[in-house]
């Protein structure tokens, strides 16, 4: 009787959840089929006529085209770099003992807990001055350094998950430090690397702060900066349903990214390492 | 192959505890020998400092006449099986197995037939393609195995590698050891904690304590002429019984009751000491009432009262409670607890013969053989009636069946898997 009604409990909430997250999304999704004269003239959920016009659209303007190669760009470099260094500084965190550890994590902490807001404003004035200002280094800079930290305490954790034995087995076996990481530590923690680089890139993905302030044209301008930047057929009519195609194409990659990859986030490689 | 030579070995750690203290020991070329000892007795940093996995505060690592004090554990040429395998994950078991030759840049040929050779030898061949997760603790162990010995390594470093395993494929596990190390005749060095793999693998096992190398032996050795208390208390089982006696001419005044030492060498030991331990083995003693008349006379006959019987069907043991001295009874629970047992009461176990009909609870004359115990200091807790000559005896014997045995072991495996280790 018990557990029949905490069931039933169970679907409600998450029921409502579900409802509460996903219809936000499906709204845009739907908008964005609609013409764009339908918007405040027409009422209902469901678009009267489905249209695909919205998207043509938004691939039609160098506005946003260009801005999605940027978001891509940038987005890919700065994950890379980003988690290659992270990688490395999690890996000597986790394995050495040196002085200045604790210093090392701390600072990794406060980085993150740092407004981004407040830094925005030196930052658009230095960058202007050294002339990194609306270039991609200019935005993959920042993006790094405010995406190492967790990535750096994700990856910390997965090391340390790993049993030194492994690596000293791989040195007892005739490997360098170098092979005895990247052929037996690394593999190891590629669930790990792989969360540290879906959440960098979400982060990069996703900025909006960055990416309006320190870019001024097409050169270096993101997807979520650029979408501001959308104007209408005409000078009455809101671009309201072109903005929401172009918001459904840059969510389709992370949706893609998240399908792919949950898997391997979530299986524990090291099992059978170690006598279950 | 190589001879693994210790010189004064220390290892100091970090906030001065001294794990291990002045180890010489000598490892021979092809010797299988045991490091046996209780936990946090520093066997196993004995080891890693071997293998170069654990630095050497003082003191000189000779592998092969070479000094590897400084030598990386990859140049070393050694190979370990680790206590929990630390077989590689994501790897399958062809590419667990061949990976230090990988490491070696081996050609695809030749990695091929030696995991393949390695891999028959060890009965994994339908298993080369799994991962080590879908294994089972034996098969994984075997793996471990494999990589160890697919490398032409100078020697083998196992570190506790059957403790992960329950007690029936233990068994099975160190007669496989035992069977491959004799075949391959490469040097092994084998820690453990566990006295019956050190008295059966071993062509010489080496007793620690507290980071002190107590004795090197045959393991027979080790049984018979125990150097002190500690190794006497440590090697057999169950372990040997100390009686605390108070020496009286040529009798012995112990709280079993008073018995005469027939051997004058063991008397000229006990020199002007008052009191002494003495160290009987449960077998060494008998039913009286089972026991010939000739054997008799070589014995010495006590009565006690004995407390419990347990009966195995193939023999049976009896416990015997006494009462000793508050001094000497805190020093034998001192070594009890040292020898990881700690024993609550003190009292004496006695193997007798199944058909005994010895009753608990009543008195019973128990017949011992005086000519096998051995006399301890209670001070130095030193063995004073160590017989030097059948030590040496006992160390020629065992090397004779050491030879013996790897002839045997090597003839027949003219097969494929004695190339594993002289491609």
């Amino acid at each position: 009787m018990e557990s029949t009604r905490s069931r039933a409990l169970w679907i409600v909430v998450s029921l409502l959840i579900l409802v509460w997250t996903a219809f936000p999304i499906l709204w845009i999704v739907m908008l964005s089929f609609k013409t764009p004269s339908e918007i405040g003239n027409v009422q209902g959920f469901f678009p009267q006529d489905w249209t695909w016009e919205n998207y043509e659209t938004v691939f039609k303007t160098d506005l946003f085209t260009s801005a999605l190669i940027n978001s891509i760009g940038i987005s890919l470099i700065a994950t890379f770099v980003g988690v290659t260094f992270a990688t490395l500084v999690a890996y000597a965190i986790a394995r050495l003992d040196f002085p200045g550890k604790r210093l090392i994590l701390s600072f990794a902490l406060a980085i993150a807990m740092f407004p981004v807001v407040s830094l925005v404003g030196p930052l658009f004035d230095l960058w202007r001055d050294i002339g990194l200002y609306d270039t991609w280094p200019g935005l993959i800079i920042p993006y790094i350094s405010f995406a190492l930290p967790l990535a750096i305490w994700t990856l910390s954790a997965f090391f340390r998950e790993i049993p030194w034995e492994m690596e000293q087995a791989a040195q007892v076996d005739g490997a360098t430090s170098w092979q005895a990481f990247r052929k037996v530590i690394v593999p190891l923690a590629a669930p790990g690397v792989f969360t540290a680089a879906i959440l960098t890139f979400f982060f990069c993905w996703n900025d909006f702060v960055f990416g309006i302030s320190l870019t001024s044209t097409d050169n270096a301008r993101p997807v979520p900066a650029a979408l501001a930047f959308f104007t209408g057929e005409s000078y009455f009519e809101q671009p309201t349903t072109a903005i929401c195609a172009a918001a459904v194409v840059v969510t389709i990659p992370v949706v893609i990214v998240v399908l792919l990859f949950q898997r391997r986030i979530v299986a524990g490689l090291t099992s059978g390492a170690v006598k279950g | 192959m190589a001879a693994i030579t210790m010189k004064n070995i220390v290892k100091r750690y970090g906030d001065g505890f001294p794990a291990v203290q002045e180890v010489s020991l000598d490892v021979r070329d092809g010797e299988f020998m045991i490091l046996v000892g209780p936990s946090g007795c520093g066997k196993s940093t004995l080891l890693r400092m071997i293998v170069g996995l654990e630095d050497i505060t003082s003191g000189e690592m000779l592998i092969g006449g070479k000094v590897v004090n400084k030598v990386a554990p990859r140049e070393r040429n050694l190979s370990m099986v680790f206590q929990n395998y630390a077989l590689y994950p994501h790897l399958t078991v062809f590419e667990n197995i061949a990976f230090p030759l990988r490491l070696a840049k081996t050609p695809n040929e030749e990695v091929n037939r030696r995991v393949k050779e390695t891999a028959e030898l060890l009965e994994l061949t339908e298993h080369l393609d799994r991962k080590p997760s879908h294994l089972s603790g034996g098969q994984r162990q075997r793996v471990a195995m494999g990589r160890a010995i697919v490398r032409e390594a100078d020697a083998f470093l196992f570190d506790e590698p059957l403790s992960n395993l329950d007690a029936k494929l233990r068994g099975q596990m160190r007669t496989e050891i035992s069977r491959l190390q004799r075949r391959l005749g490469v040097t092994t060095v084998y820690v453990t904690h566990d006295q019956t793999e050190a008295m059966t693998l071993g062509d010489r096992v080496a007793v620690l304590r507290k980071g002190v190398l107590q004795q090197v032996g045959s393991p027979r050795a080790l049984y018979e002429e125990p150097v002190n208390l500690f190794v006497a208390g440590f090697i057999g089982s169950p372990s040997m019984n100390f009686l605390p006696a108070s020496v009286d001419g040529s009798f012995l005044e112990t709280p079993l009751g008073r018995f005469e030492v027939q051997d004058e060498r063991k008397l000229a030991a006990v020199g002007d000491r008052d009191v002494v331990l003495v160290g009987i083995r449960p077998e060494h003693f008998e039913d009286a009432s089972l026991v010939g008349d000739e054997k008799k006379s070589q014995g010495s006959i006590i009565r006690a009262r004995v407390d419990v019987t347990e009966w195995l069907g193939n023999e049976q043991y009896a416990y015997v409670p006494y009462e000793a001295p508050a001094d000497l009874a805190a020093q034998l629970r001192d070594l009890s607890r040292e020898l990881d047992s700690d024993q609550l009461r003190t009292q004496a176990v006695v193997s007798l013969d199944a058909a005994s009909t010895i009753t608990p609870g009543r008195e019973a004359e128990l017949w011992i053989d005086t000519k096998r115990l051995h006399l301890f200091d209670p001070a130095t807790s030193d063995n004073l009636t160590r017989d030097e000559e059948h030590v040496a005896e006992l160390d020629r014997v065992a090397e004779e069946s050491r030879a013996a045995q790897r002839e045997a072991q090597r003839e027949p495996a003219e097969g494929p898997g004695a190339t594993v280790a002289e491609p």
